[in-house]
């Protein structure tokens, strides 16, 4: 009995080393992903919709994946500086003036991409503040 | 003590009762100021009746260019708000929920709208018209309204009953508040719901039946 219970601690305790390890990358994700929730909320939400549907022809929609997965380096960007030229989503054209958001820092702009980049029907894991700072360099 | 406990019971009773008698009669209140006036009888004789705030008279300039004025709401109800194109914060959240309600009663002659323009310098009926025709919503039942800003502010804050202003430490310019304000047929003001909040917007909904089986009596 007492061997059995002590097998059980031990095949627990490795699961939960092995868990935990699994995790660590995951967890990071997690986070990034509830905080840019809320910026979601704060910043976004307003025209692209709580479940990013967009608003008619005035504002894209954030589930076209294929476009965040081609531009996934302008989307910091995006955020910043705002977007005055023409995109295509979905195969429809949007030319309203996207405002900036220059206030943010690039912890901020990294978890509202994560956050985007996982929601709405996409998903494409992590990406970092200094992701974020290299994108930024190279705004147009 | 035990009394007591009747005389609760029967009051509990009687609210309960009141209120669903109360059903069947379900009006929505009138806003607004409101005074009392002397009226003269077909027979001569006095009595005093309540005059109510109303919409006064107006005239803008629509999304197509062509004046509105008070008779291009009447005999409707419709629902009136104060916005500018170019706004990033409240206004999308509105018109979306709007939208819902212009979809919903689509085939109601009966019910209208009308944006007004809060941006005076950008807004002109061109870029109206171009605002209207993104949102999905251009035509004669949803009216985009454009005038001068002292026409626009002063029917916003003194019969809408809408905070409007320009405000340049805002990043957009301008601030006000997101009332959609519900109007009768008789131009009174019998709703105002905060068109950013999701309750209230559904509470509009359940209103706009009750106010339009009021005139079918």
């Amino acid at each position: 009995m007492r061997r059995r219970l002590l097998s059980l601690l031990l095949l627990c305790t490795i699961g939960l080393i092995v868990y935990s390890c699994q995790d660590a990358g995951q967890l990071r994700q997690d986070i990034y992903y509830t905080n840019g929730r809320d910026l979601y909320i704060k910043y976004c939400q307003n025209c692209h919709g709580v479940n990013g549907e967009g608003l008619s022809a005035l504002a894209p929609p954030l589930t076209d994946t294929i476009f965040l997965l081609q531009n996934k380096q302008k989307i910091a960007c995006y955020i910043k500086n705002g977007l005055s030229e023409q995109v295509t989503i979905h195969g429809q054209q949007y030319q309203e003036k996207m405002p900036d958001f220059p206030t943010l820092a690039n912890i901020d702009l990294a978890q509202i991409v994560v956050y985007i980049t996982n929601s709405f029907g996409n998903k494409q894991g992590h990406y970092t503040p200094e992701q974020v700072a290299d994108d930024l360099k190279n705004c147009k | 003590m035990k009394f007591k406990h009747y005389l609760f019971s029967a009051a509990l009773i009687a609210t309960t009762l009141s209120f669903t008698s109360c059903k069947e009669t379900k009006k929505l209140p009138v806003y607004g100021q409101r005074e009392a006036k002397e009226v003269k009888n077909a027979d001569g004789t006095v009595s005093v009746d309540t005059v109510y705030q109303t919409i006064p008279a107006f005239k803008f300039l629509n999304q197509d260019s062509t004046y509105i004025t008070n008779d291009t709401f009447k005999d409707k109800i419709y629902i009136a708000d104060f916005f500018f194109t170019s706004c990033s914060t409240i206004c999308p959240t509105m018109h979306r929920n709007m939208k819902e309600i212009f979809e919903k009663y689509k085939d109601n002659p009966d019910v209208m709208y009308l944006s007004h323009t809060i941006d005076f310098k950008y807004d002109t009926p061109s870029r109206l018209k171009e605002y209207a025709k993104k949102l999905g919503v251009d035509g004669p039942k949803w009216q985009f309204a454009y005038g001068s800003k002292d026409s626009v502010y002063k029917i916003a804050e003194k019969d809408y009953l809408v905070a409007v202003g320009e405000d340049s430490t805002q990043r957009d310019g301008y601030i006000h508040q997101g009332w959609l304000v519900l109007i009768d047929k008789e131009k009174r003001i019998r709703g105002a719901y905060d068109g950013t909040n999701k309750e209230q917007v559904a509470q509009l909904m359940k209103d706009i039946p009750v106010l339009l089986a009021e005139d079918k009596k």
